[in-house]
């Protein structure tokens, strides 16, 4: 029974992030995919050996980004499922669909945005070919330390409520989170390779195009994920029972 | 009637049921590494590392790679 339930809702997940993946889709569409042309008309201008197209601009830009934004929101779909199933009736009060938006959202800031400040998204001819290797494992080992930060300071936050009370057990947790986070930030080496005549606003406005990519994302995942969840867990009990008449719970 | 059908989940919001680490566990092991692969695919494969030889997958999720914020080349 248990396990159908975890099931259903890993399926409900897996969906509700296909679904983003086609909202942040479009906004990558048609926010992102400018910037990333203008970036790789920089790189062409500035290099001199010219690289084989092995797969077109046009299937780049449709296609492939598809392929790898719809992927990629299916499977944080399906991992935030599954922390969801973790988190339900764990982390306090929370209606299961308010449950998955406040999960949506510490997913959004653990996943990308504090990554994002250390190593922020780079477009196409911003970054040295030699240090992939370097700046792939320092992305990754950003993304999943601040992950296990972030449960570890919820599991904190849950400690210390019983004897600080909510609020300031809450406080304590977050504060706690941001320090190590600062510590990171501020051990871990610096990546700087914005060739010195990138043009600032470009760079300024393809980050802000992925920021935007990752918020339509997760805020998507949550609004609808949460909604499939509260409809799993909380079936309406009749129709006779009509929803309108009582004020809305949350 | 209805009103008394519809009352407690209007005014006391009941706290989900926690659902038993055993029935997570199962899933979060085989489908969390199944995600996690793909995860891997779409951010990393023919860049640092590579399970296939070429660079087809790479140029394939190339602008995805970029606009999600994974170090692409």
């Amino acid at each position: 029974m248990n396990s159908a339930t975890v099931r259903n809702l890993l399926v409900r997940g897996m969906l509700a992030g296909l679904a983003a993946g086609v909202l942040a889709l479009v906004v990558a569409y048609l926010l992102g995919e400018p910037s990333v042309d203008k970036a790789i008309s920089f790189e062409d201008a500035h290099s001199h050996e010219h690289e084989m197209e092995v797969v077109s601009r046009s299937l780049q830009s449709t296609a492939g980004l598809a392929t790898g934004v719809l992927v990629y929101g299916v499977a944080f779909g399906g991992i935030a499922a599954l922390a969801y199933c973790f988190a339900l009736g764990r982390v306090g009060r929370f209606s299961p669909r308010a449950t998955a938006l406040l999960l949506s959202g510490c997913a959004l800031l653990a996943v990308y945005v504090v990554p994002f400040l250390k190593y922020p998204a780079n477009p196409p001819s911003v970054g040295d070919p030699d240090t992939i290797g370097k700046r792939t494992t320092l992305y990754f080992l950003m993304m999943v330390l601040s992950v296990l930060l972030a449960v570890a300071a919820t599991l904190l936050g849950k400690r210390l409520a019983p004897s600080l009370g909510t609020w300031w057990a809450t406080v304590v947790a977050v504060a706690a989170f941001a320090v190590v986070i600062g510590l990171a930030y501020a051990f871990l080496p610096v990546i700087n390779e914005v060739p010195a005549d990138f043009p600032a606003a470009l760079l300024w406005r393809f980050r802000l195009s992925a920021l935007a990519i990752q918020s339509a994302l997760w805020g998507g995942f949550g609004l609808l994920f949460g909604e499939l969840a509260e409809r799993q867990l909380n079936p309406k009990p009749a129709k006779a029972d009509s929803g309108r008449a009582v004020p809305a719970a949350n | 009637m209805a009103q008394h059908v519809a009352q407690p989940t209007a005014t006391t919001p009941v706290v989900p049921a926690k659902l038993p680490l055993k029935a997570i566990a199962p899933w979060a092991v085989f489908v969390g590494i199944l995600m996690l692969i793909l995860l891997y695919f779409v951010g990393a494969e023919q860049g640092a590392t590579s399970v296939f030889s070429g660079t087809d997958v790479h140029e394939w999720v190339h602008d995805a790679r970029h606009l999600l914020g994974f170090p692409c080349h």
